[in-house]
């Protein structure tokens, strides 16, 4: 972690060099990402509900996916550079550092561009919760779901990076998991099919980056009428996502390691 | 320092079986200065990777510095610098000295030992014009100075380039080639390298591998290697001599006391 | 008569010249397969999730835009299916990398017009893409969520010279982005307003019919939307199709003789000013 954080910010004192280019890409990184604020206010000034739920609630929701998955997005989707990196030789060259492969992915040529993203994540956040009014007795658990919305997000990408060492020429592929995740959690699931929700609760979890806990925080029964205590499940399932992904990481590696692509 | 005892490697391509490298057996001690030959898709990059922990043999065991490459990645890393001739370990976009405050971080070298290293490598190397040009603008001899010089800010005993004079200028050939000698007499740095060019062999190995099809085909002095051939007196034709009838040492068993190629594997 | 005047009489070169493009532009695709077999599933997989917060949509608001829920399912399954062809997301041609090295000076000078040999192949990759591309997630889109199919072969004909003219269009509008690289330092700053201009005017995010007033109007007069929201209309049978084909043509015309223009402007630029 702490080779992390001293690499990304080398890179950020190099991106740092070329200001303008550097203010250029976070604006559009910020507008790019104001344009999905701006389609959840076209879809409400259609209506008053979606799947449910009001405006605040569906900015809160937005709020909650947006903050942990931009942050994750920030610091570690660089690895969906993976099958660049096979392909370029330079993945050869980090299996010569005595650093782990995952760290030394995602540190390459990190920018911090993206932050504009997280700042306006936060911001719709902010304003949700200042319309809705959550108890304290509550809100405790919005740094929770953040955080482990964090490390849910962050384990997709490594899934991701390490399915890249097998379809090394289709990376595409990992976008539908990653983006789409984080497209996904945008919007209340009821609007989703409930095979899909099922699938987002029990397989891959992106129920519990904002859905479940988030019903807690809104003080609603799950329309789905799942179990109550799912809501509190998140860092369990953040936890084994980080397992599973940890193991298809070392997978990957292994699989690079003995068929030499 | 490098214990290769019976390596292999295939490759499974288009469901055919290819054995790149084939029961490949040999011994560096520290402070050794180990040349690497062999024609073309002979299986020197190979020998390397697997040396290097990028590639798990399929048969046989490797130690390097006493550990296993493909177990104890990490640690075998700290242990050996690598230099690519072919591509750059070094990142393109970022000016030298950026290049090598990474490698200071990924090898957690200590600023002041680093600074030292550095200051050494820089003048011994004269790298001081181009630190502050990006990886990409630099020639391919500044690139490959560059490139040496990242692969011992964190004083490995154990230095391996695959083709470190490629393409070179003779200029620049000559001043890695004094800089790697220098290195191995004054340092004690073990070193093994890969190369085509005969140059490189006569002017730095006390030792010279040749691999062909996979196999060890001579681990021997240079003189032992030029004893080979009776009648050639330069390097360059008894390699070629050697690369020409490959087939013939390859098929032909050794005969004990007979004066071959092939007696020492 | 030498040889040469006869083949030229017998075999127009120009025709063949870009048939030859089309086909270079096809092939040229064609072997990167695996990339746009990912591409036909990660449009498939947003294809399904954009369609259900439409259908929320529609059901809290039936008949909104004059779409019902299965008109408002095919349109979000039809504007995946023209990322690929349409390069929506900007990008596809050649030109933009051969500006950045400096060979666009060999590709001036050449006899046959620039934008006419871009755009043959770009063509070839559309024509690939649509294969590859669209019709995964239209099909998928059809088992998965049900999707409107047109029963009158005069739509499918309007739709097909509709879906042709948003390729040209698209064409226009990427080959102006690029040949714009030749007077900016950093073009990517061009390439994003391009994105999110593109994204977000034609259709793709959601539908301009439910774009509030006067935002929806306007959007329905530019460019972008004759590239996704007029095409979808005309499979839909939602829009009078002589009046969308016009439309359609009038902007391909302004974006194409724009090209042109440009192209001049650039030839003036690289071949006469030296850069």
């Amino acid at each position: 972690m702490r080779v992390y954080l001293l690499l990304i910010w080398t890179w950020t004192r190099a991106a740092a060099r070329y200001p303008t280019s550097f203010a250029l890409m976070t604006v559009a990184g910020t507008v790019t990402a104001g344009l999905e604020v701006a389609a959840i206010w076209i879809v409400f000034s259609n209506t008053t509900t979606l799947g449910g739920f009001d405006v605040s609630e569906v900015m809160f929701l937005y709020g909650t996916a947006g903050l942990p998955f931009s942050v994750a997005d920030l610091l570690f989707s660089n690895t969906d550079r993976i099958s660049q990196h096979i392909k370029a030789g330079t993945f050869d060259a980090m299996l010569v550092r005595p650093v782990g492969t995952f760290v030394q992915i995602a540190a390459d040529r990190f920018t911090p561009h993206r932050a504009g993203r997280v700042l306006q994540a936060a911001i719709v956040l902010g304003v949700a919760l200042a319309r809705l009014d959550v108890p304290a007795s509550r809100a405790w658990m919005i740094p929770v779901m953040v955080a482990c919305g964090i490390v849910i997000f962050t384990s997709i990408w490594a899934l991701g990076g390490a399915l890249q060492f097998l379809l090394t020429d289709a990376p595409e592929v990992t976008n539908a998991f990653t983006y789409g995740g984080g497209t996904l959690t945008q919007y209340p699931l009821t609007v989703y099919g409930a095979d899909l929700v099922r699938g987002v609760t029990y397989v891959l979890p992106l129920a519990f980056v904002n859905w479940q806990p988030g019903l807690y925080v809104l003080g609603r029964a799950d329309p789905m009428g799942l179990p109550y205590a799912l809501r509190f499940l998140s860092p369990a399932a953040a936890a084994a996502l980080a397992v599973v992904a940890a193991f298809a990481w070392r997978a990957g590696v292994r699989r690079y390691r003995s068929t030499g692509s | 320092m490098i214990d290769a005892d019976r390596i292999g490697r295939s490759f499974r391509i288009r469901g055919a079986t290819v054995h790149a490298v084939r029961d490949l057996s040999f011994h560096v001690a520290a402070g050794e200065f180990v040349g690497c030959l062999g024609p073309n898709g002979a299986g020197k990059s190979t020998t390397i990777k697997m040396l290097t922990g990028i590639l798990a043999p399929t048969s046989g065991r490797v130690a390097v510095a006493g550990l296993d490459p493909t177990r104890r990645r990490t640690a075998v890393a700290r242990e050996i610098g690598v230099v690519f001739g072919q591509r750059t370990t070094l990142w393109w976009d970022l000016p030298l000295r950026d290049s090598f405050e990474l490698v200071r971080l990924l090898y957690k070298v200590d600023r002041a030992r680093f600074r030292e290293r550095l200051g050494e490598l820089t003048e011994r190397l004269r790298l001081g014009e181009f630190l502050a040009t990006p990886v990409r603008q630099l020639s391919l001899g500044q690139r490959m100075r560059g490139d040496i010089a990242a692969a011992l800010l964190h004083d490995p005993s154990l230095l391996v380039l695959d083709e470190p004079t490629i393409g070179l200028d003779v200029v620049s050939k000559a001043e890695v080639r004094a800089f790697l000698r220098d290195l191995n007499t004054e340092r004690g740095t073990t070193v093994l390298l890969t190369t085509h060019d005969v140059g490189d062999v006569e002017r730095l190995c006390r030792r010279v591998i040749l691999i062909d099809h996979g196999r060890l085909a001579f681990d021997g002095t240079v003189d032992e290697l030029r004893a080979t051939v009776p009648g050639e007196t330069s390097i360059e034709d008894v390699v070629a001599h050697l690369y020409l009838n490959s087939s013939a040492l390859r098929t032909r068993p050794p005969r004990p006391g007979e004066d071959s190629p092939t007696a020492t594997a | 008569m030498p040889p040469f005047h006869r083949r030229f009489l017998t075999q127009p070169p120009l025709l063949s010249l870009y048939a030859q493009l089309v086909r270079y532009g096809f092939r040229k695709h064609a072997t990167y397969w695996g990339a746009a077999a990912a591409g036909a599933f990660t449009n498939t997989v947003f294809g399904v999730l954009r369609a259900y917060v439409l259908i929320a949509l529609w059901r809290a608001r039936p008949g909104l835009g004059g779409y019902d829920i299965t008109d408002a399912v095919t349109f979000c399954f039809l504007t995946q299916a023209y990322i690929g062809p349409m390069q929506v997301f900007g990008g596809g041609l050649e030109v933009a990398q051969r500006i950045r090295t400096g060979d666009i000076a060999l590709d001036l000078v050449r006899p046959a017009p620039l934008l006419l040999w871009s755009l043959a192949q770009d063509l070839g990759r559309a024509g690939y893409l649509f294969l590859a591309r669209s019709l995964p997630p239209t099909v998928a889109g059809a088992l998965l969520l049900g999707i409107v199919l047109p029963g009158d072969a005069a739509v499918w004909a309007a739709f097909a010279a509709s879906f042709a003219l948003g390729i040209v269009i698209s064409f226009g509008w990427r080959y102006i982005v690029a040949m714009a690289t030749c007077w900016l330092r950093d073009d990517r700053g061009l390439t994003v307003v391009s994105l999110v201009l593109t994204t977000f005017f034609s259709g793709l995010t959601l539908p301009l019919v439910i774009f509030p007033e006067p935002l929806g109007t306007i959007a329905g007069a530019l460019p972008w939307a004759a590239m996704v929201q007029v095409p979808a209309d005309v499979y839909l049978g939602k829009a009078d199709v002589p009046g969308a084909l016009a439309f359609q043509a009038m902007w391909a015309a302004v974006l194409l003789s724009l090209g042109a223009l440009l192209t001049r402007a650039a030839r003036r630029k690289v071949v006469i000013d030296g850069g």
